[in-house]
């Protein structure tokens, strides 16, 4: 029934974030009509920590972070079914331990080729 | 509490804007990612309803879906690396030698 | 729901080819990694699948882990069809990768995974289960598809089949979502009943669902009009991967598609049966006409692989145990001859040739009289020349189909296998009546490719003289249905 519920709970939510939009426009905006404007070269330097900037900001990045950050996301992603397990362990006994051991193992004969292969070493 | 029909909006507009993206899009990695917005439309769709219908299956479900689309992303990476290093692209229209 | 099913040890026992095959997929892994010796590897990999098929007619049959994984004849069987594919397989590659210049470990662990999955998937009660075999089945043969990394044919052909499959997924997770929604759970039997009890079959939430599933298992299937990515794909991978694909995760995908339409949607058979009546002429008619056009047998290959997922969807369209033991046969006695002519090909394939256009075959009967004979042998049972195993295979498909009332696709299906006859016979007229165009190398023949070989014409004759017991086989597997 689309129409039937209202939010009302999170109308508050709503006001926040309206406001805050509201704030931040309008300011901005007044304050184009006071502040000094007197940009040169310096001012307009993207700011790197004080440091002056190098290179481009969007400079490409190693491969090597990518074969890393792939085997991150596959082992970290993983571990979400230790939580669950760890809940029922106490009803399941027994069955259960020797589940999440093979699943254990599973990932650690993963770990291991990726081991071997090398993909854990930055320079090969 | 928030009516599914909410949830069931909100999911079919991802659903779709990954549909569209999918069969638009020609830069191989944006494909990936609007599949990605797929898979999480339907997994909205398996939390809302588990929610609705005090049943946890639908949540099981969307544990081995999230697990399942990170090896996806691994292997799709790889994929998509292994093809960068022969042909220098990630476009789909370049990517044209099988065809006929 | 919240009760916790009595799960024990011993339920183990009912998993236990599957366990056996990943076991030997894991010692692959290992052994690669540690031992230098990869002669080995394709030999323990035959050995395992054995083991696995010996204990497969050994197990205990029944319905473990809550619902969630049923071992029943029906799985029995189509395992029994992967599980051959995969020995093929096997057998094709042992030389197959030294000229290709594969790697062995990779290549031997993903293919067994991949049938792990297979397995899952067949044995599927419940759609978490269907689902979680089916991914493990396909992101081990994406991998296998692009395991030729050096060629870019091969990382398109990988990359393709990837992201079809990946879109697939998608649309089939949120059709079982729908479907979840509705009906409030993910087992299948349990899902025939709700659909009954809740009264969703004109529900159009319900049937947006039910599409949802279907256009991904025709994805699966590469059912048209969502073939476009297999001819790429089966060209591109590696000829050994080609023939698998063609055999084992089609099998694994009908044994779903007919599971869950049969098992869990039977009621809805009004809305499904004439979709896959139209899919199935529409397949057949793509794959037939379009493998006119092909100079390369891979290629030719696999639009027939296309056709002849069109025969089989036939069966699935009956909507009955007539009908999907017919399906069941079909798919069996596709997997031999299926895996004969790709045992050809691969045969064919050396360092100068790969044996994939069809102009390498000219003149064939000349230099290599049995293995031109054997590729006839083979090819007469794709086109179902009535002795052959093939045509017993295609007479109970429309058998069934006409059963079920779908005169009209029959007839279809027959016009589409006259059209087939030209593109097949093409072959064996290169072969017997023309002349080389180049000089051919001697054909070496491995142990393994032996084997194929024997293996494949053994089946072939085997079930064009006794039909019998395989499509007995096959019907017995229905009736606990």
């Amino acid at each position: 029934m689309p129409g039937a519920f209202l939010p009302s709970e999170y109308l508050a939510i709503l006001m926040l974030l309206l406001v805050g939009i509201a704030f931040g426009v309008i300011t901005l905006w007044i304050g184009r009509y006071f502040r000094v404007q007197r940009p040169y070269f310096e001012k307009l330097v993207a700011y790197e920590s004080g440091n002056p900037p190098t290179e481009a900001p969007r400079m490409r990045f190693s491969v090597k972070f990518y074969t890393i950050a792939i085997l991150f996301i596959v082992f970290d992603v993983e571990a979400i079914f230790l939580y669950p397990w760890a809940l029922v362990y106490d009803k399941l006994g027994m069955f259960a331990l020797v589940e999440m051991f093979i699943f254990i193992i599973l990932l650690l004969v993963g770990f291991i080729y990726a081991w071997k292969k090398g993909n854990l070493q930055w320079d090969k | 509490m928030i009516p599914v029909t909410w949830y069931l909006a909100l999911s079919i507009i991802l659903f779709s804007i990954g549909m569209y993206g999918f069969l638009t899009r020609r830069n191989v990695i944006i494909m990936f990612l609007c599949i990605e917005l797929m898979l999480n439309a339907a997994n909205l769709n398996f939390v809302a309803f588990s929610h609705y219908l005090t049943d946890l299956h639908g949540q099981v479900m969307t544990f081995f879906i999230i697990a399942v689309a990170a090896a996806e992303a691994a292997i799709g990476l790889g994929i998509v690396l292994a093809l960068f290093r022969n042909r220098r692209t990630v476009y789909s229209d370049e990517i044209n030698q099988l065809r006929g | 729901m919240n009760t916790f099913s009595p799960f024990t040890l011993s339920s183990l026992s009912f998993l236990g080819p599957e366990l056996v095959l990943l076991s030997v997929g894991i010692l692959l892994i290992v052994v690669d990694l540690f031992f230098e010796n990869r002669l080995l590897l394709p030999w323990l990999t035959a050995a395992g699948t054995l083991v696995s098929l010996v204990l497969l007619f050994n197990s205990p049959s029944g319905i473990v882990f809550g619902y969630m994984y049923v071992v029943d004849a029906y799985s029995v069987f189509f395992k029994m069809v992967c599980l051959v594919g995969v020995l093929f397989t096997v057998l094709l590659s042992e030389r197959y990768l030294t000229t290709e210049k594969l790697r062995h470990g990779e290549y031997y662990s993903l293919l067994v995974f991949s049938t792990v999955g297979m397995m899952a998937m067949v044995s599927g009660g419940d759609l978490i289960v269907v689902y979680l075999g089916l991914e493990l089945m396909a992101l081990s043969v994406y991998c296998l598809v692009g395991l030729l990394k050096q060629d870019s044919r091969s990382n398109e052909a990988s990359l393709k089949y990837f992201l079809m499959g990946a879109f697939s997924t998608g649309l089939l997770l949120y059709g079982i979502s729908l479907i979840y929604g509705l009906t409030g759970t993910t087992d299948l039997s349990m899902l025939s009943q709700r659909v009954v009890s809740l009264d969703l079959i004109n529900n159009h939430a319900f049937l947006v669902g039910l599409g949802l599933v279907l256009v991904a298992f025709c994805f699966k299937v590469a059912a048209a009009p969502f073939h476009m990515w297999a001819p790429d794909v089966y060209e591109g991978a590696p000829s050994s991967i080609t023939a698998f694909m063609a055999v084992a995760p089609k099998a694994a995908a009908f044994a779903v598609l007919g599971r869950v339409l049969i098992m869990g949607f039977a009621d809805v058979h009004i809305h499904w049966g004439p979709i896959i009546a139209f899919l199935a002429v529409l397949t057949m008619a793509i794959g037939n006409i379009a493998a006119i056009a092909q100079k390369s047998l891979k290629r030719m290959l696999a639009y027939s692989s296309i056709a002849h997922a069109g025969y089989a969807l036939l069966g699935i369209l009956a909507g009955n145990n007539e009908g999907l033991s017919a399906t069941m046969n079909y798919l069996f006695i596709y997997a031999f001859m299926n895996m004969g002519a790709f045992a050809i090909l691969i045969l064919l394939c050396d360092n100068k040739r790969r044996g994939e256009q069809l102009d390498d075959y000219r003149g064939l009967a000349k230099t290599n009289p049995l293995v031109a004979a054997l590729m006839l042998v083979f090819l007469f049972s794709l086109v179902g020349l009535p002795p052959t195993a093939g045509f017993i295979g295609k007479f109970y498909l429309l058998v069934a189909a006409i059963h079920a009332g779908y005169i009209v696709t029959v007839v279809a299906a027959m016009i589409f296998s006259v059209i087939s006859a030209y593109y097949y016979l093409r072959v064996v007229r290169y072969m017997y009546f023309e002349n080389a165009v180049q000089e051919t190398a001697a054909v070496s023949i491995s142990p393994g490719m032996t084997a194929a070989l024997v293996l494949a014409m053994i089946g072939m004759i085997g079930m064009a003289t006794f039909p019998g017991p395989i499509l007995s086989f096959a019907g017995k597997s229905l009736i606990g249905f």
